[in-house]
């Protein structure tokens, strides 16, 4: 498509942009005079010339860019400091029709995710990583990057990096430039017009072999941080060319685009029996197990599981899981990690449905098992109304608060000790909870054990364990 | 205004200037400014044209980092209300 005779905002960009907060639509967020404005603009003109805005997908960082999803008309995902190229390689590689841009500070891919882009330019993935050396961290004020040059006060470094204690200036480019697989690597700058269209030379060649599938492309840009480097725009210009360039040479360091050919990557195959097999759950066998009949009260559980450490809450959740597994129901588990895990408390959600799960976490559950005191008091409070708790009445003496919700007391840990292994109370907790629910049926649970455990004094101890959690709430119900 | 315009022709979206001045350095035809007379609505003095002189380098859209603020028509470019 021949452009008008006109250079205007690209296409690339959306028009307002609607995703950013405030009433400022028109606006970026960036300083006056950032570097940034500037290589988003070479982007989104060649996502607009290269009519690629519906299959561009742009990784944004952590760093002043971390909004770069505010601006771009293409596909957008914000990710942890320093993952981008590890999201890129998962997109591009889910999506190889995709055209994956990873954008990233020297912070941000330098020094956080230094192991990521070593690994994912290694790898060959075939994705165009633009990478914004401002010798500093932006967003967090100005403390030393990687890439800080020797001398350089910033923030950390007040009287300038000293490499005795503070290492050298990385050089990203070179480093990268030493492995096998890349297909493109160059520095580029940003600090005069014509250094600015060479900079757009080579993210037009960066996207193009993504857009061929020819492998991995980098391209680093020297840009200017007018705010932290304390100067105005234009000097700050100036001191790219005068100070940057003579420790970061500019130049394409690496062209082998001519010589690369289409990356065919081995297909993807997703093949479920398999994953069984490996996970050792179901023995790999296809076939689901007949689903049971449930009471709509019981019927799509989110399960809340907590305890100490060691009570087997997290392996009591996994069996859950597994089992609503080989009904053939969509689950999930999801251990959390928080801060009260150093405690000695752990919790995990479990989610079981017949359709589709979006949130894993159980943030309003339907299911409360709890398997000690703290567990029950924190737990119960979030508990759906008419809802369901079983709580350990071996350990906690006292009654649950909640009136409106059904509650079962069963003696967990007592019961596992009178099987002669308290280890066995997580599984005490599963047999529970299929008696409570009717969700599971006790047999059907005994048939998963053998894939579940090695050795068969194990099986059949934990079949003992699902059973007499199981008859001791049917008991109660009758 | 399109009357009178003589093409090629910079045009700068002032509310969307911050001011930054890296149009005005990076501009051959030195027919850029910053408006020292004027705010716009979040404070910065905005970069003007002159009205006349333009090379259409595209000098000044490139090096503007805000995406809408420089908008140049070209040489042979033909306004809409032309056509
Ligand atoms: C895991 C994690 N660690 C640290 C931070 C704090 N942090 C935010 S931005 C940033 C550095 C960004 O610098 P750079 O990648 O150079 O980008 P710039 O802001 O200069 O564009 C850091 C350390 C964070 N957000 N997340
Ligand atoms: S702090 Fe630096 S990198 Fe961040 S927006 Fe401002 S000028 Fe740009
Ligand atoms: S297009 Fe070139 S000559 Fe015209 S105003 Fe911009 S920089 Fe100056
Ligand atoms: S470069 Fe852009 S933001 Fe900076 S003064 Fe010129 S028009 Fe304004």
């Amino acid at each position: 498509m021949a452009r008008p005779a006109v250079l205007r905002k690209p296409l690339g960009f959306v028009g307002r942009y609607e995703h950013k907060p405030g009433a400022e639509k028109n606006r970026t967020h960036y300083c006056p005079g950032c570097g940034h404005g500037i290589l988003h603009k070479l982007i989104a003109e060649a996502l607009e010339d290269f009519e690629i805005t519906d299959r561009a997908i742009m990784i944004s960082p952590v760093g002043c860019s971390v909004f770069a999803y505010y601006y771009f008309n293409a596909g957008n995902l914000q990710v942890p400091h320093g993952r981008a190229p590890a999201v890129a390689t998962a997109v591009s590689r889910a999506n190889p029709h995709a055209v994956v841009m990873s954008y990233q500070g020297d912070g941000d891919l330098a020094a956080i995710g230094g192991n990521h882009i070593v690994q994912a330019a290694n790898r060959g993935e075939n994705i165009a990583v633009f990478f914004v050396n401002n010798a500093i961290y932006g967003m967090t004020g100005g403390q030393m990057a990687p890439t800080t040059i020797e001398g350089m006060k910033t923030t950390t470094t007040p009287y300038g990096r000293n490499p005795l204690t503070d290492g050298y200036p990385m050089k990203i480019s070179e480093l990268l430039d030493s492995l096998h697989a890349p297909v493109f690597i160059a520095r580029t700058s940003l600090h005069d017009p014509a250094n600015i269209r060479k900079t757009r030379a080579a993210v037009r060649k960066a996207i193009q072999y993504t857009i061929e599938k020819k492998g991995f492309s980098l391209v680093e840009v020297l840009s200017m941080c007018p705010s932290n480097w304390k100067m105005d725009a234009v000097s700050s210009q100036e001191w790219i060319r005068d100070v940057l360039i003579p420790v970061f040479p500019l130049g394409t360091l690496r062209d082998r685009g001519s010589e690369a050919v289409e990356m065919k990557r081995p297909v993807p195959t997703f093949d479920p029996a398999k994953v069984r097999e490996v996970l050792g759950v179901g023995g790999g066998k296809q076939k689901a197990l007949a689903r049971r009949r449930v009471d709509p009260k019981y019927a799509d559980p989110s399960i809340r599981i907590a305890g100490f450490g060691g009570q087997g809450i997290l392996s009591a959740g996994t069996a859950i899981a597994n089992v609503g597994l080989e009904y053939g129901y969509n689950v999930s588990w999801l251990p959390s990690y928080g801060p009260e895990m150093r405690g000695g408390t752990a919790n995990c959600s479990v989610k079981i449905r017949e359709g589709s799960i979006g949130e894993p976490e159980a943030t309003q559950p339907t299911v409360v098992i709890a398997m000690n005191r703290p567990s029950m008091e924190k737990f119960e409070q979030i508990l759906k109304p008419g809802g369901t708790l079983i709580y350990n009445s071996t350990l906690i003496e006292v009654e649950p608060g909640r009136k409106d919700v059904e509650t079962w007391a069963v003696p967990i840990t007592g019961i596992a000790d009178g099987l002669g292994n308290t280890k066995v109370q997580s599984m005490v907790a599963v047999g529970a909870f299929a008696g409570v629910t009717g969700l599971f049926g006790l047999d059907d649970i005994k048939g998963l054990l053998p894939a579940m455990f090695e050795s068969e004094a194990m099986v059949l101890l934990n079949e003992k364990a699902v059973e007499a959690g199981y008859d001791y709430v049917t008991g109660m119900r009758r | 205004m399109g009357e009178d315009r003589r093409y090629p022709f910079c045009e700068i979206d002032q509310e969307e200037c911050k001011g930054c001045g890296l149009c005005v350095a990076s501009c051959p035809a030195k027919v850029l400014e910053i408006d020292q007379g004027k705010l716009n609505s979040k404070g910065f003095h905005p970069s003007s044209y002159k009205g006349q002189g333009c090379l259409g380098c595209g000098n000044c859209f490139y090096t503007c980092p805000e995406p809408g603020a420089v908008t140049v028509y070209l040489k042979g470019y033909v306004p809409e209300e032309v056509k």
